[in-house]
């Protein structure tokens, strides 16, 4: 059980990772505001519970290891991995920029702690899986996670990897998906139903888990009880809201590939409650 | 059908790589190999034998095959992944560009049924857009053998070298050139035979059926040179300029599209440093069919005696260009 303190302290890194991200994106004038403050909650219980990982070491063969499948949450991802020690939180101001370790889409080669290159949809989880079948091969007690739009969930690729990570029993691996119900052309209801959704992965043999995606003692909990998942991966559900935190962001879906403008910053800033 | 053709010995491209992989992975714990349900075929299935621990059968998906293989590659696995050419390189396509050759994942892809002499499967298993598929691709390294011997020295070659490379094998047994003692250098023309009329630069099968019209066209009294252009990527663009200047007429043969494939590569080098006539032998922006791979062969024109006229042409070619 994951104690309330440690609940207030994650709290207040989802706090810190939700300014950074509307800053950064304001500056870099463009990028994906809404499908990033979706996932803060979900990074924060990685980076700052679940996962074993050294900012100072991104390649200590201990580690436990991330794939952001949906890789146009880039921002937060930059976010947490700074806020984490991989690199210097001014840097996040050089997201999308000539010659920058932050590209628009995460890329292995340039940026501390990003292990795969994503950003074309559906990709991640098939990389995830191999990464959890070496882990089995190297006999190594370590895990993978990796975080999936909702919306990706629709390429074929997702469920190709689905059945191939069940049939390999890679418990080892947890998957969480970030279920903020759009994607851009609207939502995804509409543009192409995902829904019976948990069935669906439990019908590819997962053990399925379904949380409030920004309760992070859920978020917590669940990613405690999928480590004690043996013969299958699990998955974590996790019902977000598309630009959680800023109130004119929230389920405004103009906000899946833009960023706020200067005065939009101020003003989310203000409702976050950045200075205090 | 010549004295010495029917002496010939044949020794399957598939058949060496599945003998090199069994060996490599002997050597090399961290040798991994995954398939997509052709590992009878594409002779992964020697290996999965000897290993049944490092070897993956993804199904019939291949999209999640290059996507597993990126993930164990990221994980510091030395990759093998197979199925036929037309599967590897275009089904996945994509997923080779962003999970593999984008981030210089360390992927060995190794194809089988290349081309047309797949035979009587027909177009959908036929693979002629391969090389260029390949080509394209920023970090992706090419390489078509010209025999069996030649796959094994490539495949030792991939084992070791850190980065993506394709290399195309074929379900005919190929005519043996080389021997145990074969060098395979990456980005290297080997002239197999010299001559100073004209110049054939060929890969795959087609290497063979070019020394056979050489020795055609030297009964003539044509001279030609023949390249075995099996490193298509990096090409050895010194060699194509050197050729062009001792021999100033120019052939590609290859089991592939002209569009995109080796005489594509070709024209480029020419194109911009030495341009000098030249015949492109290959698939002429056409769709294979069902048929005997002799049949086929030589329905696409992929024949000895077709590169025997092409040279003439050529010649003719560069005869007009030294009376202008």
């Amino acid at each position: 059980m994951v104690t309330d303190k440690v609940i207030l302290e994650l709290g207040k890194k989802a706090k810190l990772m939700r300014i950074n991200i509307l800053k950064m994106l304001t500056k870099a004038g463009s990028g994906h505001t809404g499908g990033s403050l979706s996932a803060v909650e979900l990074l924060v219980s990685l980076y700052f519970y679940k996962m074993r990982h050294n900012p100072a070491d991104p390649k200590w063969e201990e580690r436990d290891k991330f794939v952001l499948s949906k890789g146009h949450a880039a921002p937060a991802f930059y976010s947490v991995l700074a806020l984490s020690g991989y690199f210097p939180i001014e840097e996040l101001m050089n997201l999308r920029k000539l010659g920058s370790i932050l590209r628009g889409h995460p890329f292995s080669a340039v940026t501390p702690g990003v292990e795969v290159s994503t950003g074309s949809l559906g990709q991640g989880l098939s990389m995830a899986g191999g990464m959890a079948i070496a882990g089995k091969l190297d006999k190594k007690n370590t895990r993978v996670y990796a975080i999936l739009g909702d919306g990706e969930c629709q390429e074929g690729q997702i469920w190709e990897s689905a059945m191939s990570c069940a049939h390999y029993k890679l418990d080892n691996l947890c998957v969480l998906i970030d279920r903020n119900g759009f994607q851009i052309d609207g939502p995804i209801m509409k543009i192409m139903e995902v829904e019976p959704f948990a069935q669906k992965w439990k019908a590819f043999g997962w053990e399925v888990f379904e949380v409030d995606g920004h309760n992070l003692r859920e978020i917590t909990d669940a990613l405690d009880s999928a480590e004690k998942v043996r013969g299958r991966p699990s998955v974590i559900i996790a019902e977000t809201i598309k630009g959680k935190g800023v109130s004119f962001i929230e389920n405004e879906n103009r906000f899946h590939g833009t960023t706020p403008t200067k005065e939009e910053l101020e003003k989310a800033l203000k409702e976050i409650g950045a200075d205090e | 059908m010549s004295k010495e053709s029917s002496l010939k010995k044949f020794y399957g491209t598939r058949e060496a790589y599945g003998e090199t992989l069994v060996k490599l992975g002997r050597i090399n714990r961290d040798i991994v190999v995954l398939d997509a349900d052709l590992s009878g075929s594409t002779k992964t299935s020697m290996f999965a034998k000897e290993f049944p621990d490092r070897f993956f059968n993804m199904g019939v998906a291949e999209q999640n095959l290059i996507g597993t293989a990126a993930g164990l590659a990221a994980s510091g696995k030395t990759v093998f992944v197979s199925t036929f050419a037309v599967f590897l390189t275009g089904r996945a396509w994509e997923q080779v560009r962003q999970s593999v050759s984008f981030p210089k994942q360390n992927v060995k892809l190794v194809s089988s049924h290349g081309g047309i002499t797949v035979g009587p499967d027909g177009a959908s298993h036929q693979s002629t857009e391969d090389i260029s598929l390949m080509r394209t691709l920023a970090n992706m390294k090419v390489v078509i053998p010209a025999d069996a011997y030649e796959v094994k020295k490539v495949v030792e070659y991939a084992a070791n070298f850190k980065g993506p490379i394709y290399i195309r094998c074929s379900r005919d047994k190929f005519p043996v050139l080389f021997d145990e003692d074969y060098v395979f250098e990456l980005g290297k023309g080997k002239i197999l035979r010299d001559g100073k009329d004209a110049t054939i630069f060929a890969c795959g099968i087609m290497v063979s059926a070019s020394l056979e019209a050489a020795s055609v066209l030297e009964q003539e009294g044509i001279d030609v040179r023949v390249v075995n252009m099996s490193s298509l990527k990096p090409i050895d663009e010194d060699l194509i300029i050197r050729s062009a200047d001792d021999t100033g007429a120019i052939i590609t043969a290859e089991e592939h599209s002209i569009i995109g494939g080796l005489g594509s590569a070709v024209a480029e080098i020419l194109g911009e440093n030495r341009p000098t006539p030249m015949i492109r032998v290959g698939i002429k922006d056409r769709f294979g069919m069902s048929g005997s791979s002799e049949d086929l062969l030589r329905e696409y024109g992929l024949t000895a005696t077709n590169l025997v006229n092409s040279a003439k042409k050529v010649l003719e070619k560069k005869g007009e260009r030294v009376k202008a």
